[in-house]
C-alpha cells in the first residue's frame, strides 16, 4: 500500500507540530519554573542589601555592583578594540593575506571554551600580571571573549553603511579618517550597540571564567582590584551549596530579568536601526 | 609619516589584536600543559584511564569518553528537535507568529547555562532516578540539558539559512506539482544544508565547551562510563571541578586536559569553516 | 585566602568583625588550603586558612588552631543503617561492598558520593578513615560539602561526608564504631574523625590581622563558630555549664 503524499505531509507536519510545540514549551518551561519561584521573594531590599550569613539573608547588591563592575571593564576594553578591527577589515583593506589571517583568529577565538578563557585569565592576568582575583583580571577575560562578538557585529554594522556616503566625503575632498569618522562610524553605531549588547548578555551570564579570575568574595568592593562576585557566581554558588533555595531562585529571577531587560533594548534597538533605512 | 598613514598603522595593529590574544591564550596554556604531558607520555595522557592525581595518575580517557557521550547525545536531542522548529517557524506558521517567537528564541539563547544547570538538577535528575534508577546525575541528564541548550544556535542559524534561500526554489517546486512537505523535504532543507550543517557544529562546540551546567548535573565521577545512566566527567568539568584547589603537578594536568581541549575545539572550528566557505562558494 | 571549608566561617567571622569595626575590609577567598598557605608565604595573603595540618615542609610559618571541625558519614534519612565500623565504611568507600544488601537492605547499588581531589574535607577523610585505601573511582565527586548534603538528601542510596556542621535534619549522620559524633564525644575523644581549622601567619600577626585573630579566638568568635557546629576543644564557660547540667 502506497501512502499517498498527502498523507506523508500530514504526518511530517503533524509530526513537526508536536516536536515544535513540546521543544519551544519545554524551553519556556525552564524560564517559568526560576521565575515562579523566584519573582515573589524580589522585593527593592533584595537588590540594595548585600548577602549575609553566607547568603542566607540579605539581598544581592554587592554582586550586582560586580556584575555591571565587570561588564564595564570588559566592555571599555573589548569595544575600542572590536570598532578598530573592524574599522581596519572594511575600510583599510581588501581581502588580502592580512584580513584572513585576522579573520581566522577571530573565529578560532569565537568558538574557545569559556573555562580556557576562564584557565588563560587565571595564568595571565592573575599570576603572570600579579593583578590577583580582581575586578580588572575577570574583566580583561571577558573582554577577550566577547571581542569575536563586537568584531563581528561591528563589521556588519561598518559594511551596511552604503558606499554613497564615503563617495560624498571623498569627492569632497575628505581624507580616508575624516570619511570614517563623520560619515562611517555615527551611522554604524546602533549595529555596534547591538554587538554590544550581546556582549553585556555573555559578561552577565559567564560563570566558570569569571569564579577563575575575580575570585567569590561577595564583599561590596572597593577598588579595580578587588575580588568580587558576580549574579550569575552568586546563583551558582547558592545553588550549589544548599545554603538557601529561596535566595536561589530569587537571584536567577533577578538574573533572568535583567537578561530580558538587556535583550528586549537590543530588539528595540535593531528594530529603530532597520526602520532608519 | 602622514598622519593618514599613521592612524591606518594604529588601525592594523588594533585588529591583530585578536590574533594576538589567541596567541598569548595558546602560547600560556600549552606553556603550562606541555610539560606534564611531556612528562608522562602522551599516550599514557590520552589513553590512561585513571585519573588520580593524589596518587599522580593523569589518564583523561574516561573523560574523553564522557566528553564524547555527552556531545553525541546532545546532538541527538537537539538536531532533530532544533531542525523541527526551524522548519515550523520558517514555512508552518505565519510570519507574524515566527516574529514573535524569534526574539523569545534569541532570549534563551542568553540565559546564563547555570540556569540550565540548575533546572536539570532540579527536575530532570530526579525524574531520571525516580524513572530509570541510578543516581540520576547522569549522562542521560547532561545530554537532554545540553540538547536543550544548543537548540537555540541551531533553531536560528537553520532558519536564517532557510529564509535565506531564493524564493526560486519554493515557488518552482510547488509550481511543478510537489506538495509543501516534498518541498521543505526535497528542495528547501538540502539547499540550506551547508547553513544547517554550520549550525550543528556550532552547536556542538558550544556543547562541548560547557562546563558549569554539567558540573551540576553529571555527576563527575572520574570513570569510564558504561551507560547513559553512569555518572561520568567531561574534559571541560574536570578542569572545572578541580581547578579551585589543584597545584603543581595536579595543576599541570589540568591545563594539559585544556591543550587537548584547545585542539579539538580548533578543528572542530576549522571544519566549520572549510564547510560554510564550501556553502558559499 | 584558603581553604573553602574554613572560607564560610571565616566570612561569617569577618562579616562579624567588620559591623563592629566600621571601615575595616577584609576580603575572604577560597582557594585551598594548599593555595592559601602558599599565597601567605609569597605574601600575597596576611592570614592563610588551612582545614589540614602543616606539613614538614609548611613548618616554618606560624598557624594557629581557630576551632575544630568533625566529618560525619551521612546517608538518606530513610535509610535503615545507624552504625558503620570504620572497616565497613572503608570498604564501602573503596567500592569492595557495592550493593546495600550487605546490611539486609534492598539489593540496590550504592552511590558513593564524595568530594574532589584536592579538597581539604576529602584528604581530612582519606586520612582519618580510609588510611592506605583508595576511594573508588566510581564515586560521585561534589565540588562542595553543600552539594553532597544534597545528593544524599535525594538520593536513597547514597553515602557521603560531610562538615558535622552542616548536617541538618533531611540527613543521617552514621555512628561509627557505636560513637555517635556529638559534641561530648569529639571534646572527650571518642570521636576522632576530626580535624583542625587553622589560620596560617609567616611572621607574628600585627595590626588588623591580629585583632582579627584576637577577636575569632575571644567568646564571642568563637560563640559564632560553635553555632555554626564546629567544636571548640577549649571548653569555653558557656559549654562548662552546660556539661556540668
Amino acid at each position: 500500500m502506497r501512502i499517498s503524499r498527502h498523507h506523508t505531509q500530514a504526518l511530517a507536519k503533524g509530526l513537526i507540530w508536536v516536536a515544535a510545540f513540546f521543544t519551544l514549551a519545554v524551553m519556556f518551561w525552564i524560564l517559568y519554573q526560576v521565575l515562579r519561584e523566584g519573582l515573589p521573594l524580589l522585593h527593592l531590599d533584595f537588590f540594595l542589601q548585600s548577602p549575609r550569613q553566607m547568603g542566607r539573608a540579605g539581598g544581592i547588591f554587592s554582586t550586582i555592583v560586580g556584575t555591571i563592575a565587570l561588564t564595564v571593564v570588559a566592555l571599555v576594553i573589548a569595544t575600542p578594540l572590536g570598532v578598530g578591527t573592524a574599522i581596519f577589515l572594511r575600510e583599510y583593506t581588501r581581502e588580502s593575506r592580512i584580513s584572513r589571517v585576522i579573520r581566522f583568529g577571530t573565529d578560532c577565538l569565537a568558538g574557545v571554551p569559556s573555562i580556557i578563557f576562564g584557565l588563560f585569565g587565571f595564568v595571565f592576568f592573575v599570576i603572570f600580571l600579579r593583578l590577583g582575583w580582581s575586578i580588572l583580571s575577570g574583566g580583561l577575560t571577558l573582554a577577550t571573549m566577547i571581542l569575536p562578538t563586537i568584531i563581528c557585529t561591528a563589521e556588519e554594522a561598518v559594511k551596511a553603511v552604503p558606499y554613497t556616503y564615503r563617495e560624498v566625503s571623498f569627492a569632497l575632498g575628505g581624507t580616508r579618517w575624516q570619511t570614517i569618522r563623520k560619515m562611517v562610524l555615527p551611522n554604524a553605531i546602533p549595529g555596534v550597540l547591538t554587538g554590544v549588547l550581546l556582549g553585556v548578555g555573555r559578561s552577565v551570564g559567564e560563570t566558570a571564567a569569571v569564579i577563575l579570575t575575580a575570585g567569590s568574595s561577595f564583599i561590596t568592593p572597593d577598588s579595580l582590584f578587588s575580588p568580587i562576585r558576580t549574579m550569575a557566581v552568586h546563583f551558582y554558588i547558592l545553588a550549589r551549596e544548599g545554603i538557601s533555595m529561596e535566595m536561589a531562585y530569587a537571584t536567577g529571577a533577578a538574573l533572568i530579568l535583567f537578561i530580558l531587560a538587556i535583550n528586549t533594548v537590543a530588539n528595540w534597538l535593531m528594530y529603530r536601526y532597520i526602520h532608519r533605512g | 609619516m602622514s598622519k593618514e598613514k599613521i592612524l591606518e598603522k594604529s588601525f592594523l595593529l588594533i585588529a591583530l589584536s585578536s590574533i594576538s590574544i589567541l596567541g598569548l591564550i595558546a602560547f600560556f596554556i600549552f606553556e603550562q600543559g606541555i610539560p606534564l604531558i611531556w612528562k608522562i607520555g602522551l599516550n599514557s595522557f590520552l589513553l590512561g584511564d585513571r585519573w588520580f592525581p593524589s596518587k599522580e595518575s593523569f589518564g583523561i580517557f574516561p573523560m574523553i569518553v564522557g566528553s564524547f557521550w555527552v556531545t553525541l547525545g546532545s546532538l541527538v536531542v537537539g538536531v532533530p528537535l532544533g531542525l523541527a522548529c526551524a522548519v515550523f517557524l520558517c514555512e508552518l506558521t505565519p510570519p507574524t507568529f515566527a516574529m514573535i517567537l524569534r526574539p523569545m528564541i534569541q532570549l534563551l539563547a542568553a540565559i546564563p547555562s547555570v540556569i540550565y544547570g540548575f533546572w536539570g538538577l532540579i527536575v530532570l535528575v530526579p525524574l531520571i532516578r525516580e524513572s530509570f534508577g541510578g543516581p540520576g546525575l547522569s549522562i542521560l541528564a547532561g545530554s537532554l540539558v545540553l540538547g536543550i541548550m544548543i537548540l537555540p544556535t541551531i533553531i536560528s542559524i537553520s532558519e536564517d539559512s532557510l529564509r535565506a534561500l531564493p524564493r526560486i526554489y519554493k515557488e518552482g517546486a510547488l509550481s511543478l506539482g510537489a506538495t509543501h512537505w516534498q518541498t521543505i523535504w526535497r528542495v528547501l532543507l538540502p539547499a540550506a544544508r551547508s547553513g544547517i550543517v554550520a549550525s550543528v557544529i556550532l552547536g556542538m562546540g558550544r556543547a562541548i565547551g560547557e562546563t558549569m551546567a554539567m558540573i551540576m548535573i553529571l555527576g563527575n565521577a572520574a570513570q569510564l562510563p558504561r551507560s547513559i545512566l553512569d555518572s561520568a566527567r567531561t574534559l571541560t568539568t574536570n578542569i572545572g571541578i578541580e581547578m579551585g584547589y589543584a597545584s603543581g603537578d595536579h595543576r599541570q594536568a589540568l591545563f594539559a586536559t585544556g591543550v587537548v581541549l584547545f585542539f579539538i575545539i580548533m578543528i572542530l572550528n576549522s571544519l566549520a569553516l572549510l564547510v560554510s566557505r564550501k556553502g558559499k562558494a | 585566602m584558603g581553604s573553602t571549608s574554613v572560607e564560610p566561617f571565616a566570612e561569617a567571622l569577618a562579616e562579624e568583625y567588620m559591623s563592629r569595626h566600621p571601615g575595616e575590609k577584609i576580603f575572604v577567598q577560597g582557594g585551598g588550603s594548599s593555595a592559601g598557605i602558599q599565597a601567605v608565604r609569597t605574601g600575597s595573603a596576611e592570614i592563610g586558612m588551612s582545614s589540614r595540618n602543616l606539613i614538614d615542609s609548611e613548618k616554618d610559618l606560624i598557624a594557629v588552631p581557630i576551632i575544630y571541625d568533625a566529618i560525619a558519614v551521612i546517608v538518606h534519612r530513610e535509610n535503615p543503617l545507624n552504625d558503620l565500623t570504620l572497616d565497613q565504611i572503608r570498604k564501602i568507600f573503596s567500592a569492595e561492598i557495592t550493593r546495600w544488601v550487605e546490611w539486609g537492605g534492598k539489593n540496590h547499588p550504592i552511590t558513593l558520593v564524595t568530594r574532589e581531589e584536592g579538597s581539604g574535607t576529602r584528604e581530612a577523610f582519606q586520612k582519618l578513615i580510609m588510611g592506605k585505601r583508595e576511594i573508588s573511582l566510581s564515586a560521585l565527586v561534589q565540588d562542595s560539602n553543600g552539594a553532597i548534603r544534597q545528593v544524599v538528601t535525594d538520593d536513597r542510596n547514597a553515602i557521603g561526608y560531610i562538615s558535622l556542621g552542616l548536617v541538618n535534619d533531611r540527613v543521617k549522620a552514621l555512628k561509627i564504631g557505636g560513637i555517635e559524633a556529638t559534641v561530648d564525644n569529639i571534646q572527650h575523644q571518642r570521636y576522632q574523625i576530626v580535624r583542625p581549622f587553622l589560620f596560617v601567619f609567616k611572621s607574628r600577626p600585627q595590626d588588623l590581622a591580629k585583632d582579627f585573630l584576637d577577636y575569632i579566638l575571644s567568646p564571642p568568635g568563637q560563640k559564632l563558630l560553635v553555632q555554626e557546629g564546629l567544636i571548640s576543644m577549649n571548653p569555653i564557660p558557656e559549654s562548662k555549664k552546660e556539661a556540668r547540667r
